[in-house]
């Protein structure tokens, strides 16, 4: 019962009024943090866009613009609140809220810091007390994610839905699809990465990858990183795979019809989702907190935090970067490369990586397993190949019925 | 036709597309065969007509004409489904401003004026194509001084550039680059910048008038040329590096709104449309004007007729432009930059405070207008969306009778209907593009 509630090692033992406060005081921070962090990023995001295209970006509410987003939120809280005619009212409320609890939610699970050296697993010392420096750490932490993440394309699919329009309809459609198929190449390079950790809980995730050659993303073979990258970006709703909103095509995607600070939410979760969404990447693959080598000065609690952020930030970057660069995919491509290249693909790796981690228990040669593991993939993606070959030709012969 | 039926013909309403429901299959037939300008049992064979398609499994979408990506006011209904576009039905007239009917009352030195507006980028070749089709009623065609003709060349070239550019900015856009958006814009302002200290104004110039242009070209427009041909290269190599060889960027343009050259030339589409489909035709080659048969310079053509051939066609006339440019800054004569023909020209400032003939001649051409001998003339350029026409109907007097421009645009978003069909709605948005329509030089 410990085990699958006790969340904190903090509310081991009795109910006291010190870890209560703990608890309460790490609620309100990340809560907090939350926040900041969704109004950095956005800000972030401009400037960083401006940069890369030779424009100055905000610069006018704050130092440097910060409190643009600020002003931007002020601003559209005194907007006028539109409730289409042909809406269904109850759903279309609704979904704002649906796609922004779950971006909240996901924090709870992240480490965001902590000592991880010297198998402490994290556990840092605060008033006396054991605690960690993530809200919440339970057995099934990344489920969670998942569970959360397919959560919040509710909130997508119902604000188009709901809207009673057509480009949002577009939208939604397109969202519930996207969605959806790249939820399964991410959970199956996820599944690598479990394999390899044995746990679900973030925090042992991250306990695991204990020195540069333990990171995930050395040791599942880079792969299932980039195969998680590219559908956590599809996942997020971002270019290049950004066709639910698509502001060309749909104008608005879903949330043609929003306005006000509805509209405010979906925005706020999007941006939300990022950097979560980065801080997962940086859990699962990255070493979360763990560092490369000890900072001087700085106690090594804090030192997980300025490493988790330092890598954090090379994703958001990332992001910002795709977004400046890549054209958008075309529904299509984006359903071809999520199916019939994602997902194979993920799901090979995790296959190889089975049979060499059963190969290491059982004490066979691991050569040779690799080399036949390796020819059983080709000889799959060949088979895959032939068969995208076949159905494209009986298509072909079929003729486009459009 | 009685009247009404005329207007509900013409009219927004009579435009729009109607379900499948209410059009029969011959209907329907008609809509592709007219389309095609041709037969309907031509046009029968031409596709897999969906006689039967469900009513219930398609969705009439309107796009426009408050749309990102219709390029201004431009109009689409579309019939989907799913994604698929099944028909396609272009509604003009939202920014029609009846700008033929004003050029009626305009004289023949203000229509610059007006002209220049109708194809807002590139206003210089609508001056132009103006220009000389005045000149040709006159009938001192010939009698241009050379330089004014080189310069007519210079600006007509840069303006192509500068269309291009934006093109090339607008169709990165619309296809998701959006960072390509600000660098075309960027690189159009630099030949903006120098149209501003040549003519003015950065658009709607009115600076090639019948007779010549406004004024010389200023000191120093040798350099500044020369820094936008310094400037350009390299940047269209970043072009290169950014969307040509993205493969994204191939994947959306490629096989995308193909359109043959029959069926191009059916739909009387001309410029980087039809050069996309192999037909070599460029106005400035084929029927030479100015001193473009003095220019060396390629003709840019594509093999596939689709998105990406056009937009490459685009890129590359760029660079040809910039050839040119290079060929007229080694060749621009010096001499007059208009006519000295008194009744055409009006008198240099010094002139009239000497001579009573220069004042009165002066106070008629800006009063009255020059008188334009009766008669009709048609002149047509290749303007970088194709072929500009401009044909004119004089009586005699110092307005015109009747003005009339053969618009590219116009001419080329017929040709949207046959480009989209079967294609998604990105494609959609891509063909859009392709085409590059101005709604200015649509409406008039």
């Amino acid at each position: 019962m410990v085990r699958l509630l006790a969340l904190d090692p903090v509310a081991i033992g009795d109910l006291l009024w010190t870890p209560l406060l703990i608890i309460i005081l790490k609620v309100v921070a990340i809560f907090a943090i939350g926040l900041l962090v969704t109004m950095f990023m956005v800000w972030f995001e401009r400037k960083a866009i401006a940069g890369m295209q030779n424009r100055i970006g905000p610069n006018k509410a704050g130092p440097w613009g910060l409190l643009q987003t600020l002003a931007d939120g002020i601003k559209l809280f005194f907007k006028e609140d539109l409730l289409p005619d042909r809406a269904d009212r109850f759903v279309f409320k609704l979904a704002p809220y649906l796609a922004f609890v779950p971006a909240f939610l996901v924090w709870s699970v992240i480490p965001l810091g902590g000592d991880f050296s010297d198998g402490k697993n994290g556990i840092v010392t605060w008033f006396g007390e054991q605690t960690r420096v993530q809200l919440a750490d339970p057995p099934v932490g990344i489920l969670l994610v998942l569970a959360l993440s397919s959560i919040a394309v509710y909130g997508i699919m119902l604000a188009g839905w709901s809207s009673g329009s057509k480009y949002p309809l577009l939208g939604s459609v397109r969202a519930s699809a996207q969605m959806v198929s790249y939820e399964a190449a991410l959970g199956l390079s996820i599944a690598t990465v479990l394999l390899l950790a044995g746990t679900l809980s973030t925090s042992g995730i991250v306990a695991n990858q204990d020195g540069f050659t333990n990171w995930h993303v050395v040791s599942t073979g880079v792969v299932p990183f980039i195969i998680f990258l590219l559908a956590a970006t599809a996942e997020l709703n971002r270019p290049p795979f950004d066709l639910v909103e698509a502001e060309q095509e749909l104008v608005g995607g879903f949330n043609t019809e929003y306005s006000s600070i509805r509209f405010g939410l979906f925005f706020l979760a999007e941006f939300m989702n990022t950097v979560t969404m980065s801080g997962i990447i940086v859990t699962l693959f990255w070493g979360g907190p763990q560092g490369l080598f000890d900072i001087p000065i700085i106690p090594g609690a804090i030192e997980g935090t300025i490493w988790f952020i330092a890598k954090v930030l090379l994703f958001l970057y990332v992001y910002v970067w795709f977004r400046a660069t890549l054209p958008r995919f075309r529904y299509d491509q984006l359903m071809d490369l999520g199916w019939k290249i994602l997902i194979p693909m993920s799901l090979g790796w995790f296959m190889l990586m089975a049979a060499l981690r059963l190969g290491r228990d059982q004490d066979w040669n691991q050569a040779v397993v690799a080399i036949v593991s390796a020819a059983v993939l080709i000889v799959c993606a060949g088979l895959i190949s032939m068969a995208m070959k076949v159905s494209r030709a009986n298509r072909e012969r079929e003729g486009a019925t459009f | 036709m009685t009247a009404v039926e005329n207007i509900r013909q013409t009219s927004e309403g009579g435009q729009e597309m109607k379900p499948r429901s209410e059009i029969g299959a011959r209907e329907l037939m008609r809509e592709v065969g007219a389309v095609l300008r041709m037969s309907e049992a031509e046009a029968a064979k031409l596709g897999q007509l969906p006689v039967d398609s469900d009513e219930d499994q398609t969705m009439i979408i309107n796009m426009g004409p408050q749309h990102p990506s219709t390029h201004g006011v431009l109009r689409l209904m579309l019939e989907l489904q799913g994604e698929t576009v099944l028909r396609c039905k272009p509604i003009i007239g939202y920014l029609h401003t009846g700008m033929e009917k004003t050029g009626e009352d305009l004289t023949y030195l203000q229509g610059g004026t007006n002209v220049t507006r109708m194809d807002y980028l590139s206003p210089l070749n609508n001056e132009l194509v103006f220009s000389m089709a005045v000149e040709k009623l006159l009938g001192i065609e010939d009698d241009i001084p050379e330089r004014a003709v080189w310069m007519r060349m210079l600006l007509s070239e840069l303006n192509r550039m500068s269309s291009h550019l934006l093109f090339l900015a607008t169709n990165g856009m619309d296809i998701g680059a959006v960072s390509m958006m600000l660098y075309g814009w960027r690189e159009r302002e630099e030949v903006l910048r120098f149209f501003q200290k040549v003519t003015g104004l950065r658009m709607n110039h009115n600076f090639i008038r019948p007779g010549g242009l406004a004024a010389d070209l200023p000191p120093g427009w040798r350099d500044d040329v020369l820094e936008i041909l310094d400037m350009l290269p390299p940047r269209l190599e970043e072009y290169d590096i950014l969307m040509t060889n993205q493969p994204i960027w191939r994947e959306r343009l490629q096989g995308v709104g193909v359109i043959t050259a029959s069926e191009a030339m059916a739909l009387g589409t001309s410029g980087p449309i039809l050069r996309s489909t192999g037909v070599p035709w460029d106005l400035r080659r084929d029927m030479p004007y100015l001193k473009y048969d003095q220019m060396e310079f390629d003709v840019i053509v594509g093999s596939y007729g689709d998105a990406f051939d056009r937009y490459a066609i685009r890129l590359n006339e760029v660079r040809e432009s910039m050839k040119i440019v290079r060929q007229i800054l080694d060749r621009m004569p010096a001499g007059d930059y208009r006519i000295q023909n008194k009744k055409v020209t009006p008198p240099p400032r010094g002139r009239i405070d000497e001579s009573m003939e220069a004042l009165i001649h002066h106070f008629k051409i800006f009063t009255e207008g020059f008188k334009v001998p009766e008669g009709e003339a048609y002149v047509g350029i290749e303007s970088p969306r194709g072929e500009i026409g401009c044909y004119i109907v004089s009586d005699g007097g110092p307005k015109p009778y009747r003005i009339h421009m053969r618009a590219p645009s116009f001419v080329n978003i017929q040709a949207l209907p046959h480009m989209m069909r079967g294609g998604l709605v990105a494609d959609a948005v891509a063909v859009i593009s392709s085409v590059d329509p101005v709604l200015g030089d649509v409406d008039r």
